[in-house]
């Protein structure tokens, strides 16, 4: 417009901040009136972002081993096929059943924050069973090695067996970063006064969930190019 | 139920004692400062091995004082071996990129100002910020023991090409343990960089303070969230091929090696591998890089330049988008690295049209500054300076780009000083100027004293000739045919050309000496440096509404709300021709659409 306003500067005056900007600056804190809803929205945002983040960060690193073994394979004269190790399948099961654990757990959990629940026992019991299996998982997977193992296959034998550990290993040792993850929660839960954060709870949740969604992926991609 | 969330009433006092303070800090501010001291420390020594290359290829009998109790073997009598050289300039390379051009315009003002700028109190995942810092501490010390090995450092260069550095001992001096400790380093450093890169996205998104819109937040923050998002996607597929390129040279597999290859006359047990295959996984990374280094540079330089402008950038949003525009075509164009490689040269015309079309987001970006600063009354200081110099160094290494950018072109120039000049002047030199600027800009800030302004231009007019006189003639050398990577140029065709080499090298010597003068500033100002206000360049945004130094928790429990957008100049506010972003008086201006 062509015409300028030129009214002197209103100090005071408040402007609403515009709709859409920032969540808060606190970084997980408590407000002092124990305000659940509060909580919730100081300490919940950024580990869901970042949980995304990290889980965006892994995809990378399997999209660029999965895009290495493509162009390896493509190039190769000498890729060797095997059959998968068949305790995979059994491993497979028990990823998902600690999940599903876990799943429970949550709920429990929940029912415990709320007040339904009296004893910590019960969902604590459920997150013992989630590392146990996440556990016999990596010791699964350790088991597979030892079968490769026995049939003369070692990480330098061939492409296809050197793909296979390194696919698998990267993964334990992410499913290993999950448990650490989960042994957190129950340290948080198990204190005389427990610390436990929801949003701890879920990021873990969320973590350990995406490694059986990885696992799925790498044993489809193991079993159509090996 | 309460107990659930028992509420830690001090969670955010400051912590007591020296470790907690400034060693293992968990305090955002204070790791930048780690950041800033290592890059520091980085640069002075990959500026030293500059040196060294430069001196020896000169006066190539020329015998330099300590080298030799660096390497007894790599340089008898203080004059390098040919393959010592090529191991010091795979240092030099590997310390100036990661950990000067990643760490100290990223990570460090990063880490120190983008929390402070969104009106966060902190980092949302402190412990990983400071894992960030100390991963990425003991990646350069991998780094540098390389140098203490018995065969020294690898000799693949910074880019370390499959197969010389998956080979072992048997490639060359420094290919066995060297080469190993080099892409654990690697890998090491991807590690800190991706916890970084997960804290820098989750501020922005998550802890901005009320009112602070994403198009409110400053340029610089948009910089450094661009460059999160690269950062975590590039570091996330390096990090992996560094494992395989160990495995290659540990574990006997054959990811990067093919079949039938005789080394030094012995045939190498691998078969089948893939040599492109690390190239092409090296460069997916290795491109993004270019920009991981240059965009906060372009953050920190459109940041400063507004202030001292004093008015806005003529589109504050096509700058943001031209600055995404870049960080997204950066994963396209990493085949141009590869005209060279071998690869199918259908590939190459496909890797040359977004090469050439990542030339227009960057000169809208260069167009937006000029036309910005045409008939402003730029205040003339040390960061302005360096600002300017800035674009000047970006733009004339991104002319020499278009000729890369064509592979017919690049078949001719790809192995010459033109590419070193190219790259030098675009990415390296101009991102050092950022930092430059950015320090004089944020020193007083950081510690609440002032640099000296007089040793700060002549820092900057020794610095910006002396680049030019460096770089400028690398072109010329690349053109004449001067063939990069060799350590001597005496008794062939390039001999004519040692003349302007000399001149190269007595440049460098001197540019070199003259950043001493900034050192001596550094530290000067640290203690002694004239004291300063809260907000000496009148500029807007947050970090200057709290003291210098900020205190422990940046806002002193209060969090600021935002009323404005990042850059009020050139109105009618109550302190003068701006307005703070966390200001709540109205501001009436001839833009002002009412």
């Amino acid at each position: 417009m062509a015409t300028t306003v030129h009214e002197p500067p209103q100090i005071g005056v408040m402007r609403a901040p515009e709709l859409g900007g920032g969540k808060g600056g606190r970084r997980n804190i408590s407000p002092g009136d124990d305000n659940l809803r509060m909580l919730a929205e100081h300490s919940s945002g950024a580990s869901r972002t970042g949980i995304w983040v990290g889980v965006a960060g892994i995809c990378m690193t399997f999209a660029a081993l999965t895009s290495a073994l493509v162009v390896r394979q493509g190039a190769a004269m000498d890729w060797r096929h095997f059959s998968l190790p068949g305790v995979l399948y059994l491993n497979t099961a028990v990823l998902f059943g600690s999940s599903f654990a876990l799943e429970v757990a949550r709920k429990r959990v929940a029912a415990f924050a709320r007040g339904l629940q009296p004893s910590r026992a019960v969902p604590l019991r459920w997150l013992y069973l989630t590392l146990g299996l996440g556990l016999l998982f990596v010791a699964g997977q350790y088991a597979a090695w030892m079968q490769l193992k026995t049939q003369g296959l070692y990480l330098a034998t061939n492409p296809s067996s050197a793909f296979f550990y390194v696919l698998t290993a990267m993964h334990a040792l992410h499913v290993m970063g999950g448990l650490g993850g989960l042994t957190l929660v129950i340290s948080r839960l198990s204190r005389r006064v427990p610390t436990l954060r929801r949003s701890t709870l879920d990021t873990a949740s969320y973590y350990w969930h995406f490694m059986d969604v990885l696992w799925l992926y790498l044993l489809l991609l193991l079993w159509m190019k090996l | 139920m309460h107990d659930m969330h028992a509420p830690a009433a001090h969670h955010h006092a400051p912590p007591q004692g020296f470790v907690r303070n400034h060693l293992f800090s968990l305090d955002h501010k204070v790791i930048g400062i780690q950041y800033y001291g290592l890059a520091l420390l980085a640069v002075f020594i990959g500026m030293v091995l500059s040196w060294v290359m430069r001196l020896h290829l000169a006066w190539p009998a020329l015998s330099i004082p300590g080298l030799e109790l660096l390497s007894k073997n790599g340089a008898p009598g203080g004059v390098p071996t040919p393959e010592y050289y090529l191991q010091l300039m795979t240092m030099h390379g590997t310390i100036m990129v990661f950990f000067v051009l990643t760490t100290a315009p990223f990570a460090a003002f990063g880490n120190y100002f983008l929390p402070i700028q969104v009106g966060a109190e902190d980092m949302p995942f402190p412990h990983f910020n400071m894992m960030s810092f100390w991963v990425t501490f003991v990646a350069f010390c991998v780094a540098v023991a390389a140098f203490f090995v018995p065969d020294g450092p690898p000799l693949a260069g910074w880019t370390a090409y499959a197969p010389l550095s998956a080979l072992g001992p048997v490639a060359g001096p420094g290919e066995g343990l060297g080469q190993i400790l080099w892409a654990s380093s690697i890998g090491i450093f991807c590690i800190g960089q991706l916890l970084g890169a997960l804290n820098f996205i989750s501020t922005t998104l998550d802890m901005r303070c009320k009112g602070m819109s994403l198009m409110r937040m400053p340029l610089t923050v948009w910089a450094w969230f661009i460059t999160s998002a690269m950062g975590l996607t590039a570091f996330a597929v390096l990090m992996p091929a560094c494992i395989l390129l160990i495995l290659d040279h540990v574990a006997g597999t054959s990811f990067f090696v093919a079949s039938n290859l005789v080394v030094s006359d012995q045939l190498q047990p691998h078969s089948g591998g893939s040599t492109l295959l690390w190239q092409h996984l090296f460069w997916f990374f290795g491109h993004p890089e270019v920009y991981i280094a240059i965009v906060p540079a372009m953050g920190v330089v459109s940041h400063v330049l507004i202030t001292n402008m004093r008015r806005p950038m003529l589109s504050h949003r096509v700058l943001i988008y031209s600055m995404a525009a870049l960080a997204f075509l950066s994963y396209m164009v990493y085949g141009h690295h590869m005209f060279v490689s071998g690869m199918n040269p259908f590939s190459s015309i496909v890797f040359s049209f977004p090469t050439l079309a990542i030339t227009i987001p960057s000169t809208i970006i260069v167009l937006i500054w000029i036309g910005s600063l045409y008939g402003a009354r730029l205040r003339i200081n040390a960061a302005s300076l360096f600002a300017l110099g800035f674009i000047s160094l970006f733009v004339s290494g991104g002319v020499s780009g278009f000729f890369l950018a064509q592979p017919s072109l690049d078949l001719l120039l790809h192995a010459t000083y033109f590419v070193v000049g190219h790259f030098h002047l675009v990415m390296a030199v101009a991102a050092i100027f950022g930092i430059f600027s950015g320090t004089y800009f944020w020193f007083s800030k950081v510690t609440g004293r002032m640099m000296n302004e007089t040793l700060g231009k002549i820092h900057f007019w020794l610095t910006f000739v002396g680049a030019y006189c460096i770089f400028m003639p690398f072109h010329y050398l690349g053109l004449a045919g001067n063939v990069r990577r060799y350590q001597a140029f005496v008794n062939d065709f390039m001999g004519p050309l040692m003349p302007l080499h000399k001149f190269i090298s007595v440049a460098a010597v001197v540019t070199g000496f003259a950043q001493f003068i900034f050192l001596y500033n550094l530290i000067y100002s640290r203690f002694k440096g004239e004291k300063a206000t809260q907000n000496p360049w009148e500029a807007t945004s947050l970090e200057w509404t709290i003291p210098s130094p900020p205190p422990f928790d940046n806002f002193g429990g209060k969090l600021p709300v935002v009323y404005h957008d990042p850059y009020q100049y050139g109105v009618e506010g109550s302190s003068g021709d701006y307005v703070m972003q966390d200001s709540p008086e109205q501001i009436q201006t001839v833009h002002d659409e009412k």
